[in-house]
């Protein structure tokens, strides 16, 4: 009981913050009788919400899963390559400058590029970008855990004569989840953002970036502004599970344990 | 000198140096411990003392010399287990527990749950760590960490016990403390330690002997038998021919160059060069 009156007390602020927004986004729409192409207000949006609940829906869940999709690929890429670069520290030197530099490249550019090579209407286009744009953070993020391995839980591992794979498994991969976990983080937002984009560029009828672009053509911007609204809670959802999973995985590392109600 | 056992450790002409034509780090060290003998190493920083005892471990190759360990070279005595080793950090691992930290070695070992949790249960009752096994490393504090690298140090029995400055970090009281500990460990597991410290009073009080050495390059400069009686209690520490003995270190540790640093750091430089 106390402990609900406790998490309570800490979510209070952000609960009143959210209403005041909510309320001073209706209140001024309504006020200062703004045009709806500008912002329709919030009533607006929740009732298209629920109105246009399972157009929105199927449109929303096609393009996450092309972000999920992308996701898994881009990730299991990034930290198959660190693992790779991490062992092989020559060729490291040689690539890890340009995957560096590749995270500096506004990859979402190449998205009509990608249109043309996996095609349009097919989910792979945007799978591909939302993939390329995971691919970096997670390879940057991965090497870096792998590599900063203190040395001596190395001399000690290698006091008793450990193999390769046993560091690789003891010690290397665990000590380097705190850095893959925010990785994968950025990689989920990374993620939404390129199948939403990838959309924009042309994609199925029926993904949601194609509808977003369509509603507002036709002036239905109630329907844009509540598709907008359910990708964001997907990405929300989508980053929440993955920071569920690294709260469970890593249960023993310090930055978790704040976080973790005694 | 008339211990007819092997020894333990031999060392005949090891120099190290570091880099083409660098630094030389150990020149022509000559030296014997013997089975249940507790050796101290001790010098100014840079004279090389943790760079030995990593030869001895076979963590860093010698440019010349020889170096056995348990009758074998010391590559093979690493392959073997024959020693287990203490840094001045505690090196635990975060994501295990005491419990699972201390049987790191045994699960490499191959033992099996059973027989690992045997182990540990004599283990954790050793370094009087009973009720913390299902804690995690960061919820001690800095002298239970390292108690928990000492008993996962012995956890397999080697013969050799090496400890590289494990108290250094640790302040003078709980150091105290631990210097007791450690020799009631010592003689209870019945193990060989060579040990690295800084400090003149910890090296005499633990050691059965001392080895001075000497300013960068590093050079045995004496050595120092510590002949007080054992079980060493806080009461040697009162003893006259304690306060003699830590004399006699100091003025070796003044002829072989300077006198002892202890607010430098360590050759930590000397050792990170070597650093996989």
């Amino acid at each position: 009981m106390r402990r609900a009156r406790r998490v309570a007390g800490e979510w209070l602020p952000a609960i009143v913050v959210f209403v005041a927004g909510v309320g001073l986004w209706e209140g001024g729409v309504r006020a200062f009788d703004v045009q709806n192409f500008l912002l329709p207000p919030p009533s607006g949006i929740v009732q298209t919400l629920w109105e246009d609940r399972s157009q929105l829906w199927s449109a929303s869940f096609f393009t996450f899963r092309e972000a999920v999709g992308g996701f898994a690929i881009g990730c299991s890429a990034g930290f198959l390559a660190a693992v790779v670069l991490a062992r092989w520290r020559l060729l490291a030197t040689a690539v890890m400058p340009y995957a560096i530099a590749a995270g500096a490249i506004p990859i979402i550019a190449f998205a009509p590029i990608t249109n043309n090579w996996f095609g349009v209407t097919g989910m792979t286009s945007k799978m591909a970008i939302a993939a390329v744009l995971c691919f970096f953070p997670v390879l940057v993020n991965t090497m870096r855990g792998l590599t900063s391995v203190s040395p001596a839980a190395l001399e000690l591992m290698r006091s008793y004569a450990a193999g390769e794979l046993t560091v690789f498994r003891r010690v290397r991969l665990p000590s380097s989840l705190p850095f893959v976990f925010s990785g994968l983080k950025v990689a989920t937002v990374l993620a939404m953002i390129g199948a939403i984009v990838g959309d924009y560029f042309g994609g199925a009828p029926g993904a949601l970036g194609v509808e977003i672009r369509r509603w507002v053509g036709i002036f239905a911007f109630e329907q844009a502004w509540a598709g907008i609204v359910l990708a964001s809670l997907l990405g929300i959802v989508f980053y929440g599970s993955v920071a569920t999973v690294e709260r469970l995985t890593m249960g023993w590392h310090p930055s978790v344990r704040g976080a973790r109600s005694e | 000198m008339s211990e007819s056992r092997p020894a333990v450790v031999s060392l005949r002409g090891v120099t190290k140096s570091f880099g083409a034509g660098g630094v030389t780090a150990l020149q022509s060290i000559d030296l014997e411990v013997r089975p249940g003998e507790f050796v101290s190493l001790i010098g100014p920083s840079g004279c090389g003392k943790s760079t030995l005892l990593r030869i001895v471990g076979d963590l860093v190759e010698p440019t010349a010399g020889e170096v056995v360990v348990n009758g074998k070279s010391a590559r093979q005595a690493r392959l073997d287990g024959d020693y287990g080793i203490v840094f001045q950090d505690a090196v635990l691992y975060d994501w295990r527990t005491v419990a699972r930290n201390i049987s790191l070695p045994l699960e490499l070992l191959g033992w099996d749950r059973a027989r690992r949790a045997q182990r540990v249960r004599e283990l954790l009752d050793l370094v009087e760590l009973r009720g913390f096994e299902n804690h995690h490393p960061w919820q001690l504090s800095g002298g239970m960490q390292q108690r928990v690298a000492i008993a996962r140090a012995l956890s397999f029995s080697p013969a050799l016990l090496l400890m590289d400055e494990p108290f250094g970090a640790l302040d003078e009281m709980t150091r105290e403390r631990m210097n007791a500990e450690l020799l009631r460990i010592w003689e209870r597991s019945g193990s060989t330690v060579v040990f690295v410290t800084h400090s003149i009073s910890e090296a005499v009080f633990l050691s059965t002997r001392v080895v001075v050495m000497s300013r960068r390059p590093g050079r045995i400069a004496a050595i120092v038998d510590i002949d007080l009686p054992q079980p060493r209690t806080a009461d040697t520490r009162e003893e006259p021919r304690f306060f003699e003995l830590v004399t006699e270190v100091r003025d070796r540790l003044r002829e072989g160059g300077l006198d002892e640093d202890r607010t430098a750091p360590d050759e930590g430089e000397l050792v990170g060069e070597e650093a996989p």
